[in-house]
């Protein structure tokens, strides 16, 4: 099913230049986004905690309203009202700004995700997106940017040690990931030769086949969704949070219903990040539809593919166990970004000739046996290293060590007994 | 990673999304109940005889055993003419604090009649500190051998029912057959029932001889649990 409409670069909405229609066009698309991102972050609130109470053999939220679809209301209604605390050693205001900066581009990103097809009402072609930018993905990168400064400072601002914990956490494992998934994005636009989601999505409409998550090999996919998942602070990579070790990490310090901005838009930006991976890589609103009303069909495959997506987030918090700090950064420099890197030289040579396609690939398996016997080498020679120390408790945090003085047990009896 | 540490990891998935055909465990609490366990320590009772007389005889052994010091018992003489226990005094004041009681069941160990027993009722959620010390008036049980119902107590049906003794006779096990036996009854349940033996002797009846209460309750306890014994 083709998405009709232009390839054009810019909204197509402004062609007949900007009119009254074009204004009350956009504040529908405004507010119909609005309500929407709020009405479905309830929903994948409550959706969440009902699938993993499934995985985890409970029944999950039942009591407010039917199926108990109105809990998160009832959470928000109750956060609302409760104290606003703010700390005497807090700077007050970065601290109240912090869930703002978090929130606002949670909202944001939502805007540029093709939600369905094109319609042309009163002789405007309106594209069902809030709005179709030229740097269209870029926008994306950007405004997800943004919010990382939100959690940075919520924790930095709360003059406490555990939230500044949570804010270097954050910050690092942020822009680690960041750079994989920035080199998974340009595999994207290499092969959709455009920047515009709007473009990207229609470079890939007719068959699934040409999905850019076949097209493209898999791997840029499994690498965008990974980083994207630690750039949303999500299991197994919710280190800045860490409710076990940092007792909730940046929002330690904050209530009532600024804590609630910061859940609002985590869950925003999860059914944003499933949307932009359906966007990505499985065709957005692409689908087959049929000659009924033809409009609906691509939301509805839209709809249908980033619930599947909003699925597997949920599945992933219920299957795996966070990550410990060493690994998450292993994850992040040693594996995903060698691997998007040598992912997006193949694809470019590929594009280019298949010949030299064949030769980064031959040239990025060489580099990778070189790199992983660099690594052994290193660990090797490392443990070499310690092996020379005095004999004790020693403790090596990748190079750092310390080392306690043996402790030996004659002369503490000794001791003890004189 | 080797290829059985990627099986692995999938397999964390697979064991997830089983669990959702699993059937769920959640006892619905407020609408249902999980059947108690037999040992639970709930509410006191203070116990009557068959024909109406109380057991408590005042000694106020319980007050003195209370770790957390909320019981207070004074005796008096029994009036001859109409007797409130059998035998020389009773307990002319009773009371429990339960906003200080621990439910450690001391004061059911040291009783020497059995007046005091604990039942398995805990729903009992007080909102003024009167409600909170129990009197003679809330703590014997009825006519019938029954527990008073209290207002603000969360009873369902035959909720009672399953619970430590009242109505019990003379002998330590509350069966005339146990009289002179070693018999550990912690346990006693609706009306009579037989004890379970004691620790070192070798009784073995098809009751509770040898056997464990919880053994004794486990088709009680499978049944409200679907066929499920946990």
């Amino acid at each position: 099913m083709p998405i009709l409409g232009s390839v054009d670069l810019g909204d197509p909405l402004f062609a007949h230049g900007f009119g009254l229609a074009v204004l009350v066009t956009i504040l529908v698309k405004v507010l119909v986004a609005f309500a929407a991102l709020l009405v479905s972050v309830m929903l994948m609130i409550w959706f969440e905690r009902k699938v993993i109470s499934d995985m985890q053999n409970r029944i999950g939220p039942n009591r407010a309203g039917p199926f108990g679809l109105l809990q998160t209301l009832a959470d928000g209604t109750k956060l609302f009202f409760k104290e606003d605390l703010l700390p005497t050693r807090a700077d007050k205001f970065v601290f109240r700004l912090a869930p703002l900066l978090v929130l606002v581009p949670a909202f944001l990103m939502f805007v540029i995700v093709p939600v369905g097809g094109v319609v042309t009402i009163a002789n405007h072609v309106v594209e069902l997106q809030v709005a179709d930018p030229p740097i269209g993905i870029l926008f994306m990168l950007v405004v997800s940017s943004i919010g990382v400064y939100g959690t940075m400072l919520a924790g930095w601002s709360s003059g406490s040690k555990y939230p500044l914990l949570g804010s270097i956490r954050a910050s690092a494992q942020m822009i680690s990931y960041e750079a994989a998934m920035g080199l998974s994005v340009i595999v994207v636009i290499l092969e959709s030769h455009a920047l515009s989601t709007r473009a990207i999505v229609e470079s890939q409409a007719q068959h699934f086949w040409q999905w850019n998550v076949l097209r493209l090999g898999v791997v840029p996919f499994i690498i965008f969704f990974i980083a994207s998942t630690a750039e949303l602070n999500r299991p197994p990579f919710d280190l800045a949070e860490g409710e076990s070790e940092l007792g909730g990490g940046f929002h330690t310090e904050y209530s009532s219903i600024r804590f609630a901005l910061f859940f609002l838009a985590e869950f925003m930006n999860t059914i944003t990040m499933s949307a932009v991976v359906v966007t990505l890589f499985f065709g957005g609103p692409d689908g087959p539809g049929f000659h009924v009303v033809t409009w609906l069909w691509p939301i509805l495959w839209f709809l249908g593919k980033t619930a599947i997506f909003c699925y597997i987030q949920v599945w992933i918090r219920a299957s795996l166990p966070r990550m410990r700090y060493d690994q998450l950064m292993d994850l992040g420099w040693k594996r995903l970004i060698p691997l998007s890197l040598a992912w997006l030289l193949i694809v470019a040579a590929m594009i280019y000739s298949v010949a030299w396609g064949f030769a980064v690939i031959a040239g990025s398996i060489v580099a990778f046996v070189l790199i992983n016997r660099a690594v052994k080498v290193s660990a090797y020679r490392r443990k070499e290293a310690e092996s020379f120390l005095p004999k004790g408790r020693v403790t090596s945090i990748s190079g750092a060590k310390t080392v306690m003085a043996p402790s030996d047990p004659a002369t503490t009896y000794q001791e003890t007994k004189g | 990673m080797g290829a059985l540490d990627a099986v692995n990891f999938f397999g964390g998935f697979k064991q997830s999304i089983k669990q959702v055909l699993e059937p769920r465990v959640t006892t619905q609490y407020p609408k249902e109940k999980a059947p108690k366990p037999p040992r639970l320590h709930g509410r006191h009772v203070l116990n009557r005889y068959e024909d109406g007389l109380e057991k408590c005889i005042g000694c106020e052994l319980c007050a003195a055993v209370c770790p957390a010091d909320c019981i207070y018992v004074r005796g008096a003489d029994n009036n001859i003419e109409d007797p409130t226990s059998p035998g020389e005094r009773y307990g002319y004041v009773y009371e429990i604090n339960y906003l200080r009681c621990i439910h450690c069941d001391l004061c059911v160990e040291a009783c020497p009649t059995e007046a005091i027993t604990e039942s398995k009722m805990f729903e009992f959620s007080f909102t003024s500190r009167a409600d909170a010390i129990y009197t003679k008036n809330e703590l014997v049980v009825d006519d019938e051998g029954h527990p008073r119902h209290q207002p603000w107590e969360d009873w369902r049906d035959a909720d009672e029912e399953h619970t430590s003794g009242w109505m019990r006779a003379t002998s330590p096990s509350g069966n005339a057959e146990t009289e002179g036996k070693v018999q550990w009854s912690a346990e006693l349940g609706y009306g009579k029932r037989y004890p379970e033996a004691g620790q070192s002797d070798n009784r073995n009846d098809e009751l509770t001889g040898n056997i464990s209460v919880r053994e004794v309750e486990k088709k009680k306890i499978s049944v409200k649990l679907g066929g499920k014994v946990r």
